[in-house]
């Protein structure tokens, strides 16, 4: 009979000569056992045990003090995107707890694993709407991968221990340990037994070879293929697996927004990216591809428009680590469950060598009509004002192999279009939830999780505000995050939708600002301000070479739109170049 | 088209798992007809009978993300002839010449008999069930309760303990690769 995974039965074994500690100091413990380096939190009255214990390990973990509980979770999620390993997060109870649920819910629409501790009030209270008492396994259900509260001191190590396993294995997302306090105060023989296998979770499944073999035959015979490349080749690190997929077969490739940087901008076969605001040849090319390779995605809504419409003269191949995920949205005519690191190689063994020389082509003719229309245009230097395409094409010349962190809106799709990736791990951004305020704390994890790379964060003038506070943060942990605030006075993505489907009617978008200048130098950050073309490259050539963090603003243009653009909801090859 | 089905879940016995399970169901605005839960044939595996009403594709994917909550073993999705159904019910009805003819006739137990009422049992169907309330009503029916239904299949095939073979087959084979 197999023994069911069970904390208690686990952790009631009594050991001699292990180490007698508190549930608190277990915690500690657990984290070095994981191989955690850094913590991402905020203490309060819930969880003081457990910053008493960090208290003597300091040298071993590194604690980064934020400035409020829900950019702890981001910046943990950049933590994570940048190194690929687990974020790691403390917060207390009540209002501790509760701040983090966005970054929950970020994390999980994004697959990224996070761990996040929480403080709880003694055991014996629970239930009492105690002083900054909170359901918080009830609040957290649909917003995390698994939670679970840990009432006594001696199943702090195997509640740790299964939570690491399941935010970083299968498709990874945020988990939830809620410690009361008299857990964190007890006593406990600390044995640390990392969790590989649970019963009722088995993430990693045998793979259909008879899939492998249809997918093989259908690219054999497609004459218009397109591969669509998702953040789980990312997650799983199968970029080489994809780029000998796609040599191999010869295939067009384009990228979905959290997919980017899996392969190399650069690359020939790489023809753009997905999505509303995505390219226009990935887009129209849509009706006329016979065959789709979707890698690791999950055919959101701003990648599908219309999902009915999506691929309609396509057969579909989804290669995909959750079960869940496949015929949700879409339907697949191959399903192949599985790791892309795993099921990639056994597909390009099937597949013969190819060329589309003359389809890739048509991405090319697309390509050139969109870099006449709108490319050139939106990164010239002309006009007025500058403009947020200018600005990130200047940036990327500079900066020209650092990782690209966004806000969300406007600035965040001109990033996301004119930036250029050479390596993997190279973007951070709010996909699925579309988190505003998520840039900032994620650039501070992105910078300490990758301290050897730049970190260049685009955010606007509403996103900035929302988060602002961890300004503070960068000063005291001295990260060293290179700020480029896109300052156009306006929430412009919403902007941008009520000056095209409502009418101009401009409700609630302007903002009046603080000065941003002050903003910087009250939290001692190195600053500067451009507002004409011939300033950028000198003033971004200061921000590079200045030690540390740096605030860049752009006064940019009040009233530019984002394009191309297909309409919500509408199909995909209705994208529209103005 | 909308059509019934029979969700049966076996899952560990955590603290919320009720609720883990039922956010699916919230999430995407399904509505449960009727849901039992007890322990299983296999000790500390719980098993849950849930049934819906709603079209195949969406009851599909309620189903794999019932599976992906992590203390969820495995999920079966059935139509109802693939199952044999049942529930219970309990009425508390006036005494009457009608009422115990009724009784004779429907194959119902008296549990409890008073001056004033009995307290009758029928196991059935829930359309007998239904029917045979209608056929009390008029008779004054002072009160009644149903259980959810549950459900057996109809397969030879012990399906979770297959998956649990499984399951430990995987488990040797990682002990090995160790």
């Amino acid at each position: 009979m197999i023994s069911g995974f069970n904390i208690e039965e686990a952790t009631t074994q009594k050991k001699k000569d292990l180490p007698r500690i508190s549930g608190a100091e277990a915690v500690i413990r657990s984290f070095i056992e994981e191989g955690v380096e850094t913590i991402f939190g905020y203490p309060g009255g819930a969880i003081i045990p457990v910053y008493d214990a960090l208290y003597d390990y300091q040298d071993r973990l590194n604690h980064i003090l934020v400035r409020h509980e829900q950019c702890a979770l981001h910046a943990a999620q950049g933590y994570a995107r940048a190194s690929g390993r687990t974020g790691v997060c403390i917060v207390t109870s009540g209002p501790g707890a509760t701040n983090t649920v966005t970054g929950l819910a970020d994390a999980m629409l994004d697959s990224t694993p996070v761990v996040l501790i929480s403080g709880q009030v003694a055991s014996n209270t629970l239930g009492t709407d105690a002083f900054q008492e909170i359901n918080f396994l009830e609040i957290t259900q649909s917003v995390t991968k698994w939670n679970c509260q840990v009432k006594r001191a001696e199943d702090v190590p195997a509640a740790i221990a299964k939570a690491f396993y399941i935010a970083a294995s299968g498709r990874p997302g945020p988990v939830v340990v809620d410690i009361t306090k008299d857990a964190q105060n007890g006593m406990l023989d600390f044995d640390y037994q990392p969790v590989k296998f649970i019963r009722s979770y088995q993430p990693y499944r045998e793979i259909d070879n008879d899939q492998i073999l249809e997918a093989a035959r259908l690219i054999n015979l497609a004459k218009k293929p397109m591969a669509l490349i998702g953040q789980g080749v990312i997650l799983g690190g199968a970029e080489n697996e994809l780029k000998e997929f796609l040599e191999k077969s010869g295939i067009p490739a384009a990228a979905t927004l959290l997919g980017l940087s899996a392969l190399p901008s650069d690359h020939p076969q790489y023809v753009g990216m997905l999505g509303m605001h995505g390219n226009y040849g990935p887009n129209i090319k849509n009706r006329d591809c016979d065959l789709l390779i979707a890698i690791g995605m999950r055919f959101d809504d701003r990648v599908t428009g219309d999902a009915s419409q999506f691929g309609i003269n396509a057969k579909i191949i989804h290669l995909e680590i959750d079960p869940a995920e496949v015929n949700k949205l879409v339907y697949a005519d191959v399903p192949i469950i599985g790791d892309v690191k795993q099921t990639l190689p056994m597909l390009t063994e099937k597949i013969s060598q190819n060329d589309h020389t003359a389809w890739l082509n048509e991405f090319r003719v697309c390509y050139n009509i969109e870099r006449e229309d709108i490319i050139e245009p939106a990164i010239a230097r002309r006009g007025a004002h500058l403009r947020m395409g200018e600005v990130v094409d200047a940036v990327a010349q500079q900066f020209d192999d650092a990782i690209l962190v966004t806000d969300v809106g406007q600035q965040q799709m001109f990033a996301s279009r004119y930036f250029k990736f050479k390596q993997t791990r190279s973007i951070i951004t709010s996909g699925g939830l579309g988190t505003m305020g998520f840039g900032l704390p994620a650039a501070i994890g992105a910078k300490i999780g990758a301290p050897e790379r730049d970190v260049c964060l685009f955010v606007g003038d509403g996103g900035l505000q929302m988060t602002s506070q961890e300004l503070g943060t960068i000063y005291q942990s001295q990260v060293g995050v290179k700020i480029i605030l896109m300052n156009n006075g306006y929430l412009g993505m919403v902007r941008q939708w009520q000056e095209l489907f409502y009418n101009h009617r401009y409700s609630f978008t302007e903002l009046t600002n603080p000065d941003f200048e002050l903003l910087a130098k009250a939290n001692r950050i190195p600053y500067r301000c451009v507002e004409r073309h011939e300033d950028l490259e000198d003033a971004i050539r200061e921000m590079r070479e200045t030690e540390g963090a740096f605030l860049l603003e752009m006064r940019v243009e009040k009233e530019e739109n984002v394009f191309p653009m297909v309409p919500a909801g509408q199909p995909v090859t209705n994208i529209r170049l103005e | 088209m909308e059509k019934e089905f029979i969700i049966t879940i076996f899952s560990e016995n955590t603290v919320g798992l009720l609720s883990q399970i039922t956010t699916v169901f919230t999430h995407r605005n399904v509505n449960i007809e009727s849901f039992t839960a007890s322990e299983s044939a296999i000790e500390g595996i719980y098993k849950h009978t849930i049934i819906v009403k709603n079209d195949a594709d969406k009851v599909a994917n309620l189903v794999k993300q019932i599976e992906k909550k992590i203390d969820v073993l495995k999920v079966f999705c059935y139509t109802p002839n693939e199952v044999v159904l049942q529930e219970l019910a309990l009425y508390k009805v006036q005494r009457s010449r009608n009422v115990e003819d009724l009784v004779r006739r429907h194959n119902v137990r008296i549990l409890d008999i008073h001056d004033d009422y009995i307290v009758l049992e029928k196991t059935g169907h829930k359309e007998e069930i239904r029917e045979l309330y209608r056929m009390l009503e008029p008779y004054g029916v002072y009160q009644f309760v149903c259980s959810g239904q549950v459900a057996i299949i109809k397969s030879q095939r012990e399906l979770l303990s297959e998956y649990l073979a499984y399951v430990d087959q995987r488990q040797k084979m990682l002990n090995e690769e160790k």
